[in-house]
């Protein structure tokens, strides 16, 4: 075989498909069947370093204590900053265009990534204040706020 | 035990949109080849390190070194892949020699975004607990983080875009890009809107390529060539995974990995004893928000040090004079590319890109969406 002949490249197709059950843990466990049942939002508090925190958590991030104390949040937050998306791919929940926005929720010290929507996109602003709409059919997990949208 | 560690050589690809006729481990071994050839090293005989640096799911396969255990010279021996930004492989390469252990490493980046879906493969990124079912990729987070920049210090649109219209003119003058040319402000704002308000031209693109680099102790040093570039400092950092837990216009864990960087290396002033930066402009924004991180202007000053003309191939601090990750550098190679332009710099060796005599060069890599991590390394001549 001579080195510089030219060749067909050839490619291999593949797949890569894994259906995953992720333990949520003693917080998130806590923080979604609350979510389910009672449409109420948890966040977890540091009473040392007077900080909330969502998502909860068992550490804090600046103390290392560690933290148990569940506290409810919300429902109403303010947009910190968001995104008008204009593609899609498969792991999108929604087709686009959609907008992303990250809600710091009223009580918390950290914000929730999430969909803003029922909202004309060319009117969302940092600082709008909006609230969750819960999905009617729960799945257990972050969708059961389906999205949030102007107050 | 060495008290210094030096580079004493380096290799790049052409990088390019796509490099079907070759697979992940013969595109390494090209500039292996290369960077052995350029040093006069043997593998056998003076490389007693491998390590790699790629990304599994990019390369489609757990402890994907496997794949070039082989050509890195890594069979019956020791290898080990860094599975971060290619910056950190530097760091790591370095720590090992100097502890003693080792006394010549081989380093080599590696990625071919073209074999697969970048969307796809950096939403596996994000916390599969809250955050990843919500269709998250590197794109729109850093679009949160654009606009968030934006908003908080009046950062313009034409101010990103005026990074993509410099660095795609510097891209002109290196051999090694792909993604190059004449794009005016409005050129670029015109280009559609991916994820507001970040566009396609503000991207930096797919891209297939490695990079090869050489680290040795003081002795063995001074053994291969007679003006090896020194690794005067070093350091990394971590902020908050979550996109929620930090005002995504800061960035903690670059300030604080830059000063440890420069109090390593005795750079007082970073403004006045850096003559070079290479950064990972991954979006366009980033140059403008890493710039102020690395200490050259101040806090939402980004804009106002690029309309200076200050980072220009011919300013006071020339920044990405390569152009950048935009010209067209893989994920996960892009730090190592950055540290190889900052070494052609020092060296002089630049060729047209080069920005004049340079004492000293940085280079800034990160991991993970919207610069969770990053990593800093200060080299210089002396």
């Amino acid at each position: 075989m001579t080195k510089d002949k030219a060749y067909e490249p050839f490619e291999v197709d593949q797949r890569m498909v894994a259906h995953s059950n992720y333990w949520a843990g003693e917080m998130g466990s806590r923080f979604y069947i609350t979510l389910r049942d009672k449409k109420k939002i948890l966040g977890v508090r540091c009473t040392k370093c007077n900080k909330t925190f969502w998502p909860p958590r068992t550490t804090c991030v600046f103390c290392f204590s560690k933290l148990d104390e569940l506290v409810e949040i919300g429902p109403y937050g303010t947009l910190e900053t968001f995104t008008l998306v204009t593609y899609s791919e498969p792991v999108h929940p929604r087709k686009a265009p959609f907008v992303y926005g990250i809600v710091k929720l009223d009580g918390a010290d950290t914000g929730m990534a999430h969909f803003i929507d029922e909202v004309d996109f060319n009117k969302v602003h940092i600082g709008m204040r909006v609230k969750p709409v819960f999905a009617k059919e729960k799945k257990g997990n972050i969708l059961d706020i389906q999205y949030f949208k102007p107050i | 035990m060495s008290d210094r560690v030096a580079i004493v050589g380096i290799a790049q690809s052409k990088f390019s949109a796509r490099r079907p006729e070759v697979n992940y481990a013969e595109m390494g071994y090209e500039v292996i080849e290369q960077v052995l050839n350029n040093t006069g090293l043997e593998m056998q005989k003076d490389i007693d390190n491998s390590i790699s640096c790629s990304h599994d799911i990019w390369d489609g396969q757990t402890i994907s070194d496997i794949g070039i255990t082989d050509v890195i010279g890594g069979h019956l021996r020791n290898e080990e892949k860094v599975a971060m930004d290619g910056t950190n492989m530097v760091l790591y390469g370095a720590i090992g020699i100097l502890s003693g252990e080792f006394e010549c490493s081989l380093l080599m980046a590696h990625t071919k975004m073209s074999q697969t879906n970048r969307n796809i493969v950096n939403n596996d990124a994000f916390d599969p607990i809250y955050t990843r079912i919500l269709g998250f990729d590197y794109t729109s987070a850093a679009a949160l983080q654009a606009k968030r920049y934006m908003y908080k210090y009046g950062i313009t649109q034409e101010q990103c875009a005026k990074v993509v219209s410099k660095n795609l003119a510097n891209a002109r003058l290196n051999p090694s890009a792909h993604n190059m040319g004449e794009y005016s402000v409005g050129d670029v704002l015109s280009s559609p809107v991916v994820a507001s308000p970040i566009h396609e031209l503000e991207i930096a693109p797919d891209t297939d390529g490695a990079v090869a680099m050489i680290l040795a102790s003081e002795k063995k040093a001074k053994e291969i060539t007679d003006n090896p570039v020194w690794i005067l400092g070093f350091s990394n950092c971590y902020d908050a995974h979550y996109l929620g837990d930090r005002d995504l216009a800061d960035y903690m864990s670059l300030q604080k990995a830059a000063q440890k960087a420069y109090n390593m290396a005795g750079i007082k002033n970073p403004r006045r004893e850096i003559d070079v930066v290479e950064l990972c402009d991954a979006f366009s924004y980033q140059e403008l928000l890493w710039s102020e991180g690395l200490g050259l202007c101040g806090q939402g000053e980004g804009g106002r040090l690029l309309d200076s003309g200050a980072t220009a191939l011919k300013g006071k601090i020339p920044v990405n004079p390569s152009g950048g990750l935009l010209s067209g550098v893989p994920e996960n190679v892009a730090g190592l590319n950055r540290a190889a332009e900052a070494y052609l710099q020092v060296k002089g060796e630049a060729g047209e890109h080069q920005v004049g005599n340079v004492r000293i060069a940085v280079a800034q890599g990160h991991s993970g969406f919207c610069g969770q991590h990053h990593c800093v390394l200060v080299l210089g001549k002396e």
